[in-house]
């Protein structure tokens, strides 16, 4: 029997709206985007002008740190139009897919037999190499490096997150082909960690050429930064790669049928939405035609990925590249008389400050609202409760604030990421936005460290 | 309550920039918030967040200070009663208590408020809650006969002295309310100490019955010492047990009562607001400290058993609400079971073994507040040592390759 990780720290957080488990073939949206913003510090450089002809695999634009780094479009068709924001920095680049879709063929090959660059060179061209990420900084992963093992975390804690067996379905031997080739990557071990929760999916509890290990417990158990942390920590030097299910089974699909195939699976889940179900779509669809007609009345925030780590984005914008999710809830731009003092029994809250844990099996509609102002960091062990990882997070926040770039790498930044710290932002009551803090510690770090 | 929204929309872009009470934004802001929870949304990070915020926290904490309280007031009259040897109904008792009680908090609050948010505007930033506990406590830890211009002079030290110079809620090394209390020990130490301050009206009291001793428990066990009695001598003179634990004793105005300090423990538990970690080890302290006093039982102090010093004076109060201050406090999880348990340790030994303070609950929080970091500091370190361990350890494996 494989290992178990335990983690007692951490909250599950029970919103309305989780996906059935009813899959639904979405029809072709009617334009795609690849969104430079999704890739944190990539400067992208434009390949194509609108009006451009293009076909599934085709370069859209490079990074202009790593040239090499491409990334290519998930669709054929006709490039609609770049849109821009402040500063003319590139927001979308949109693409107005073809009714038959064609792709660019690249080379197939069974990865096992392939050598390491040969593989490298192939996930470059494909588009696919942004799937891989690295750990530390959580940034795409440098083509140069060598990592010490690669992680797929193959299931998901967040609030109505997908469930990845579900979403893996009929493509297990490209999942297997996927893993062949990561495996293929790294001196070390590919890991795939499952839930021990309930009996996974066989394509991951039986893959080849990897290392399985079981997790039980609450969020942010299925996040892959507290799984690196508790089997194969990232010490200062050195990297650890990353790449989520869906994006491994396009890698296996590059090496069997030599195309750029992103097509994925992507729950649609929210207390707004009428149906929240599994919707099959390529990487980059416009949500609208999912989203119309399908979510209540009222002022809604549509988030691509989960409530706590998710992006906002329009109700006619685009799922982002990373996303096997859609939220859609309500914004809370109602002001409560005297909320505070309230008894709370329809209120979320880690603490028993709220009547709510009376109710602990009950599902909740959670706005968008902040349910207070920014305050002085009071309390005290809060953080503690939400971080299954060996690190002080109170200090390590602090030791950012103040731009310790030496303290910070003491306390261990390399260790964790935006997401890993994202339920420290949720319980935070003095509403802190801890996300950008880290984020803004990790750009330090690289700062300091180029 | 639409219409005091309405009202609240309507003057409010007199106190936004540009508007004519531009500079009272903060005050502005702090009465709109209490009054409505503010319709502010996520803008970035996580799009949801925890109903929780420093209002309801702090109202936590005064919920729990509640029992405590209101024993309070009815023990300012129930001892004033039992020294003048007359009887009262439950209403008058409780009244009497009432209004010797009320003026002391309104003055606390009205002071160290008034305070907060001019400091609030000048450095224009939100106006904190803290202050909502802190003037609660500061009335509860002082005798009930207190002039009301002391508390103002110690919460007005306190706050700006104790909490503002250090750079805010949040920033402050020493418990504030302890800080003002330690104001009047050593500044005014006649109204603060000895047996002519702890019951309402005592100075003034024709003949005192013999019942009535006048200070407290701590006060003459530590004459005891000074008398050279006997144990056996000073325990027929002790309260029962249930009397002290029910809060029928001589003392600062919400200490007495550990029934309702063992409730407000329970909320602060309940609901996790306050470190359980804290309160236990410091119970812990103290009975060590005085289980060893015991052993050498060189007086008779020292022969008092352990689990009486927790019924005695401040130290269940000063566990509960004063130690367990997330500020001050020990802020890594480790380092509240050593500040907790040296907190107890301190406030026995400071009582049993120095002649010039009957209680050492307040000093021993006092000199912990001052060691918190120290403390954190050695349980960080230790963290970052394991790191260091872990990559060395990583490069001696990647040398042998």
């Amino acid at each position: 029997m494989p290992q178990v990780y335990k983690i007692r720290k951490g909250l599950n957080i029970n919103i309305k709206g989780k996906a059935e488990k009813i899959f639904v073939k979405a029809e072709m949206a009617d334009s795609y985007a690849v969104k430079p913003t999704d890739f944190h510090l990539v400067i992208p450089r434009l390949e194509v002008k609108e009006g451009d002809k293009v076909k599934a695999g085709s370069v859209l634009f490079h990074d202009k740190n790593h040239p090499e780094v491409k990334f290519t479009s998930p669709v054929s068709g006709m490039i609609m139009s770049v849109n821009r924001g402040e500063r003319r920095i590139i927001k979308e680049v949109v693409i107005k897919p073809d009714i038959s879709q064609e792709f660019v063929s690249f080379d197939t090959g069974n990865p096992l037999e392939m050598k390491r660059e040969d593989i490298i060179a192939g996930i470059l061209a494909s588009g696919l190499w942004p799937a891989i990420k690295q750990r530390p900084y959580n940034i795409i992963a440098n083509p140069g490096d060598i990592p010490k093992s690669i992680f797929i975390s193959a299931f998901d804690t967040a609030p109505l997150a997908p469930d990845y067996d579900f979403l893996i379905k009929g493509s297990e031997s490209e999942f297997h082909t996927g893993v062949d080739a990561l495996s293929k990557l790294t001196p070390g071990k590919v890991h795939i960690n499952i839930s021990d929760e309930y009996p996974a999916s066989l394509a991951f509890s039986k893959a080849r050429n990897a290392q399985v290990n079981y997790f039980r417990g609450p969020h942010p158990a299925g996040n892959v930064g507290i799984q690196i942390h508790k089997i194969d920590p990232v010490n200062k030097g050195e990297v650890v790669w990353t790449v989520a299910p869906q994006e491994v089974v396009m890698i296996g699909r590059l090496f069997k049928n030599g195309i750029y195939d992103a097509s994925k699976i992507v729950a649609l889940t929210g207390s707004e939405v009428l149906k929240p179900r599994y919707y099959k779509i390529i990487s980059g669809a416009n949500i609208k035609s999912l989203t119309e007609k399908n979510t209540r009345e009222g002022f809604h925030r549509y988030i691509s990925g989960n409530v706590l780590t998710g992006r906002q984005i329009e109700p006619n914008g685009f799922i982002g590249y990373y996303d096997s999710q859609i939220t859609v809830i309500p914004e809370g731009i109602h002001s409560e008389f005297l909320g505070w003092a309230k008894p709370g029994f329809n209120k979320f809250s880690i603490s028993r400050s709220f009547f709510s844990w009376l109710t602990p099996d009950r599902e909740y509609k959670i706005t968008t609202n902040m349910n207070g102002g920014h305050r002085a960091f009071v309390a005290t062990g809060v953080y503690e409760k939400v971080l299954p990882m060996d690190i002080f997070p109170m200090q390590l926040f602090k030791a950012i604030l103040a731009e310790d770039i030496d303290m910070m790498e003491k306390l261990g930044i390399y260790e964790i990421a935006e997401e890993d710290v994202a339920l420290c932002e949720f319980v935070c009551p003095s509403k802190t936005n801890i996300q950008d803090l880290v984020r803004k510690g990790l750009d330090l770090m690289i700062k300091e460290m180029s | 309550m639409n219409f005091l929204r309405k009202y609240l929309d309507k003057i409010k872009p007199n106190f936004q920039k540009g508007g004519k009470f531009e500079k009272l934004s903060a005050t502005f802001e702090a009465f709109e918030t209490f009054l409505f929870v503010p319709a502010k949304v996520t803008s970035s990070g996580a799009h949801i967040r925890d109903s929780m915020d420093m209002k309801r926290l702090m109202s936590v904490v005064i919920l729990a200070l509640l029992p405590a309280m209101l024993f309070g007031m009815y023990n300012t009259g129930y001892q004033h009663f039992l020294l003048t040897g007359t009887t009262g109904t439950f209403w008058q008792i409780f009244g009497f208590g009432f209004l010797k009680v009320l003026p002391v908090i309104i003055v606390s609050y009205i002071t160290g408020l008034t305070i907060e948010f001019a400091f609030a505007q000048i450095r224009g930033h939100e106006v904190n809650e803290g202050f909502l506990v802190t003037g609660m406590l500061i009335p509860l830890v002082l005798p009930a006969t207190i002039p009301l211009w002391m508390v103002v002079v110690a919460t007005a030290f306190a706050v700006i002295i104790g909490k503002e110079v250090f750079g805010g809620t949040g920033m402050n090394v020493l418990n504030p309310a302890l800080t003002a209390r330690a104001f009047l020990f050593f500044a005014y130490p006649g109204n603060m100490t000895g047996d002519q301050v702890w019951i309402a009206g005592i100075k003034h009291a024709a003949n005192m019955p013999d019942t009535v001793s006048g200070a407290t428990v701590l006060g003459n066990l530590l004459q005891s010492v000074t008398d050279n009695l006997t144990y056996r001598d000073v325990s027929s003179k002790l309260p029962d047990d249930l009397n002290a634990f029910l809060g029928f004793i001589p003392g600062s105005i919400g200490e007495t009562s550990k029934l309702a300090i063992l409730i407000g423990a329970f909320i602060l538990l309940y609901t996790g607001v306050g470190s359980w970690k804290i309160m236990f080890s410091t119970i812990l302290g103290g009975l060590f400290m005085g289980w060893l006093l015991n052993i050498f039982a060189a007086n008779a102090y020292m022969e008092l058993p352990a689990y009486k010093h927790l019924l005695y004076g401040g130290f269940a109060f000063g566990a509960v609400f004063m130690a367990t201050d997330p500020v001050t406090a020990s802020q890594t999880e480790k380092g509240k079971w050593i500040y907790g348990f040296l907190i107890g340790v301190l406030a026995i030994l400071i009582r049993v073994l120095n002649p010039a303070y009957p209680e050492g609950m307040m000093l021993a929080i006092l000199l912990m507040n001052v060691f918190a970091p120290l403390i954190d500091h050695y349980v960080v370190e230790a963290n970052i040592r394991r790191r260091m361990r872990r990559l060395k350890r990583a490069e001696t494996v990647l040398n042998k390759l």
